[in-house]
């Protein structure tokens, strides 16, 4: 009797373990870098590992925006245009119509916010499935992006522009510390306030949300407007990075985002999914690809590893899911 | 010498942790109708999912026509004649009720092996029509109500030529006259010689439609009966291993005052000039049969659909109830009709889900207290004696009864005034059921007051203090506690020449947040 008495509060801490998902992608993630570290031990250079965050962390900030909208079980294609969008449109600001750096970029980052409000608006207020308003709004922004460069590149750029992405404080490149604000404060957001715990119970389960008095359209809004925001701070520091703004960037991050989202642990059927997980999703991504320069394995293999990875991690937690119902 | 289709000898299936059958033997004979009762956690599910071949057994036999079998999987219990019907259908929602029927096994012709669509058809009329029903073998799955998509399921079991066909909880989403047509079909497999595993926690049904009853308690067998020759109270008391004094306990509780109004309510064909008051601590039950309007009422009271015309009033609170937001603020409380599907997160523990509609009160500014959530959990845990292993616990893992109670408890702690419960026993056991009376009745004592519909006819009988019945939208007729009878109730009902399993498609799903 004892022991039948026992076995629920067993198998709630094997849940709370398991529920740790990012815990257990952390401790992967380290012995992969310990590994790393002993194989090609330039891998644990100050100089390296530098150079490694500051190549994830724009992707970082745009999968924080992301895993918001995945949290709600939702997605958003659009945000590689976002970032393209922003750069250019914050790029022709600044060069072709010489606005002070303190205007064009907030200027800039509110275009990303708005793209999220329209995304927001076809989603909520039409119904269209996130994923076919946010494909359709990465065309426009792509196609924008187009438009407005007819495909030239977009600059010099003042010197006080160009410091945003590879200036530096102390010995901290400044786009890691944009990131490490930027995860902070979204990962408060997140666990902290009542917003953020909505957004989770919309993800877990919008009928049953609404009917607890969740007003279910304003959280989505708030969503896809804060992947737009998080976009365009992203789309700020890579123009300043590449110190020019052209209609290519950022192509495809739509999908190093989604993935360093899943490989953090979310669901993409929502309600599931942190901020810091994402940030170890993004981290163990940046970590691969530089490992595979580290160890000479050709660049045309790189994509093949990082999609294997991807694979990988969510069927691991397939699997780990699997066992727990069974 | 017999006519014993099934037998399982002395079966044992072990969890981790929990013996959930210990030497259970049981046997099924040929045209009849043999019902499993027991409370949930009893071991009905594992005893037929064994049959089923969702799962391996421990230790026992299993014989099948004086054969000793192996069921390995759900498929080779298809092929040894075995069919489950389960409480989620299994069926394709866009394809037709033929496709479905003959899914994976269509009849071919031709060199090519072409799919004989018109073999397809005609057998499919032939196996509804055995069934003794009407219904259109064309019609698409989602356009079909509840009742006729089981018809289908129990159509395609009968076309995988079974022996033996296992009904769980059959009826915990029909009307009572789709419940008739279902017994109906049932009887018709009976005469085809067919052995029927009947689960259900509805005694009134167990005692209409089975011969012989079998009552299982924490995985052991308590007995096996002829149905005539025991009674409910007998089978309740076997199953729950103790005396039920009063199943329903009703306090008396003195009445105060208005504190809802509802005025000539009305939403197209669903709800036609509904009026109505509720007064404080009253408990008013809505009776009526699935799609007469009961769960469009409470859904418009609560704000959750729009109405066309109609006003609801919460005295003492100065706006109209239109919106969701209204009635929460107005101190409405809604505990859904499906609870999964609608009252809970399944995904996240216990606290939050019990917190979903407080969060204000556990928080400050805009930030979460989780002292003061966790807090706000524990509290109504222990009041309605929600059984977890933790507050960190997935409601996902809960009992019907326990995420129920859960439901209420997120309601609770917001200390409404105004409850509405949509069929809040359904599908949860005995016990539980009891537990819900009784917090009823706790609630009604201190002022709450109730509107509790339910497809169980003794249950609203028992608890409430007048009784509306619902009908093709409108309200049918009013009963007083003491003037109520079964039947006053059930011919007031079904006054609305409710031919059995028609029209009102399947819940469209519709909700305006998606």
């Amino acid at each position: 009797m004892m022991k039948a008495r026992c076995m629920p509060a067993i198998r709630a801490f094997g849940q709370r373990i398991f529920k740790a998902r990012e815990s257990m992608i952390l401790v992967v993630f380290i012995l992969f870098c310990v590994l790393l570290g002993v194989i090609a031990p330039k891998f644990l250079t100050v100089r390296n590992i530098t150079n490694v965050i500051r190549q994830f962390s724009m992707i970082t900030i745009v999968a924080v925006g992301m895993t918001f909208v995945i949290i709600t079980g939702g997605i958003d294609l659009s945000v590689g245009g976002i970032v393209a969008f922003v750069g250019v449109s914050t790029a022709w600001l600044l060069v072709a119509e010489h606005f002070p750096i303190l205007l064009a970029i907030p200027i800039g980052i509110l275009l990303g916010l708005l793209i999220g409000l329209v995304n927001g608006l076809l989603i909520v207020k039409i119904g269209l499935p996130p994923f076919i308003a946010t494909l359709g709004m990465m065309q426009v922004s792509r196609g924008l992006v187009l438009a407005l460069t007819k495909g030239y590149p977009i600059q010099p750029f003042p010197q006080d522009f160009l410091n945003i992405g590879q200036g530096a404080i102390w010995f901290i490149p400044i786009p890691i510390l944009i990131m490490l604000a930027v995860v902070i404060i979204a990962h408060v957001f997140l666990s902290k306030t009542t917003v953020g715990r909505y957004i989770y119970y919309v993800g877990s389960n919008p009928v049953a949300a609404n009917l607890s008095g969740i007003n279910v359209k304003r959280i989505l809004f708030i969503v896809y407007m804060l992947a737009g925001l998080t976009s365009g701070i992203a789309a700020v520091i890579l123009v300043a990075r590449l110190s020019s703004a052209q209609s290519s960037m950022a192509l495809g991050w739509e999908l190093d985002a989604i993935a360093a989202v899943v490989i953090g642990g979310a669901s993409l059927s929502g309600g599931e999914g942190s901020i810091f997980g994402t940030l170890i999703g993004a981290a163990m991504m940046g970590v691969i690809r530089n490992a595979l320069i580290l160890l000479h394995v050709s660049v045309y293999w790189q994509n093949v590893v990082i999609g294997l990875v991807i694979i990988a991690a969510v069927a691991f937690d397939r699997l780990r899911q699997q066992r727990q119902v069974r | 010498m017999d006519d014993t289709i099934l037998r399982m000898k002395s079966i044992s299936k072990s969890f981790p942790g929990v013996r959930a059958l210990d030497d259970v033997s049981f046997e099924v004979r040929r045209g009849e109708v043999h019902a499993i009762l027991g409370e949930n956690g009893a071991g009905k599910s594992t005893l037929v999912k064994i049959l089923s071949g969702a799962y391996r057994r421990d230790s026992g036999e299993i014989e099948l026509d004086g054969h000793p079998v192996e069921i390995h999987n759900p498929s080779h219990a298809q092929s040894l004649g075995i069919a489950m019907i389960y409480q989620e259908f299994n069926l394709a929602p866009h394809l037709s009720v033929e496709a479905n029927i003959f899914i994976g096994r269509e009849p071919r012709r031709g060199p090519f092996a072409i799919i004989d669509q018109r073999a397809i058809h005609r057998q499919s009329q032939k196996l509804i029509k055995q069934l003794g029903v009407e219904l259109d073998v064309t019609q698409r799955i989602n356009t079909l109500n509840v009742c006729q998509q089981q018809i289908t399921e129990i159509a395609k079991a009968l076309s995988m030529k079974s022996h033996v066909v296992i009904m769980d909880e059959p009826t915990s989403a029909l009307s009572e006259s789709e419940i008739l047509t279902l017994f109906s079909v049932i009887r018709r497999l009976k005469q085809e010689g067919l052995g029927i595993i009947y689960i259900s926690h509805n005694l009134g049904e167990v005692f209409e439609i089975a011969d012989r009853i079998t009552v299982l308690r924490d995985g052991k067998k308590i007995d096996t009966q002829n149905a005539r020759e025991v009674t409910p109270e007998e089978e309740v008391q076997k199953m729950v291993g103790r005396d039920i004094a009063d199943m329903y306990a009703k306090r008396e509780v003195p009445v105060g005052e208005v504190v809802l109004r509802v005025n000539g309510l009305s939403s197209g064909n669903m709800l036609r000039q509904i009026s109505f008051e509720l007064r404080s601590g009253e408990v008013v039950g809505i009776a009526g049969l699935l799609g007469s309007g009961r769960t469009e009422l409470i859904r418009a009271i609560f704000g959750a659909d729009r109405k066309e015309r109609g006003t609801v009033e919460v005295v003492g609170y100065k706006h109209k109830i239109n919106r969701i937001g209204d009635a929460i603020r107005g101190g409405i409380g809604l505990v859904p009709e499906d609870r999964k599907e609608q009252g809970l997160f399944l995904g996240m523990p216990l606290g939050p889900n019990i917190s979903a509609a407080s969060i204000r009160d556990v928080s400050y500014h805009g930030i979460l207290d989780r002292k003061k959530e966790r807090a706000l959990a524990a509290k109504y845990v222990e009041e309605l004696d929600i059984k977890i292993a933790g507050l960190e616990q997935l409601v996902l893992n809960l009992s019907g009864g326990n995420q129920q109670k859960t439901v209420l408890a997120k309601w609770l702690a917001r200390s409404p005034q105004i409850l509405l419960l949509d069929d809040p026993t359904r599908g949860i056991d005995v016990g539980a059921k009891q537990a819900i009376y009784r917090l009823i009745g706790e609630l009604a004592a201190t002022g709450v007051g109730i509107i509790f519909v339910s497809s169980e006819l003794p249950e609203i009988l028992g608890i409430s203090d007048r009784i509306l019945v619902m009908g093709s939208g409108q309200i049918k007729g009013e009963f007083s506690r003491a003037e109520a009878t079964q039947e006053k109730i059930m011919s007031l009902a079904t006054t609305s020449t409710m031919i059995a399993c028609e029209q009102e498609p399947g819940s469209i799903a519709q909700e305006d947040n998606e």
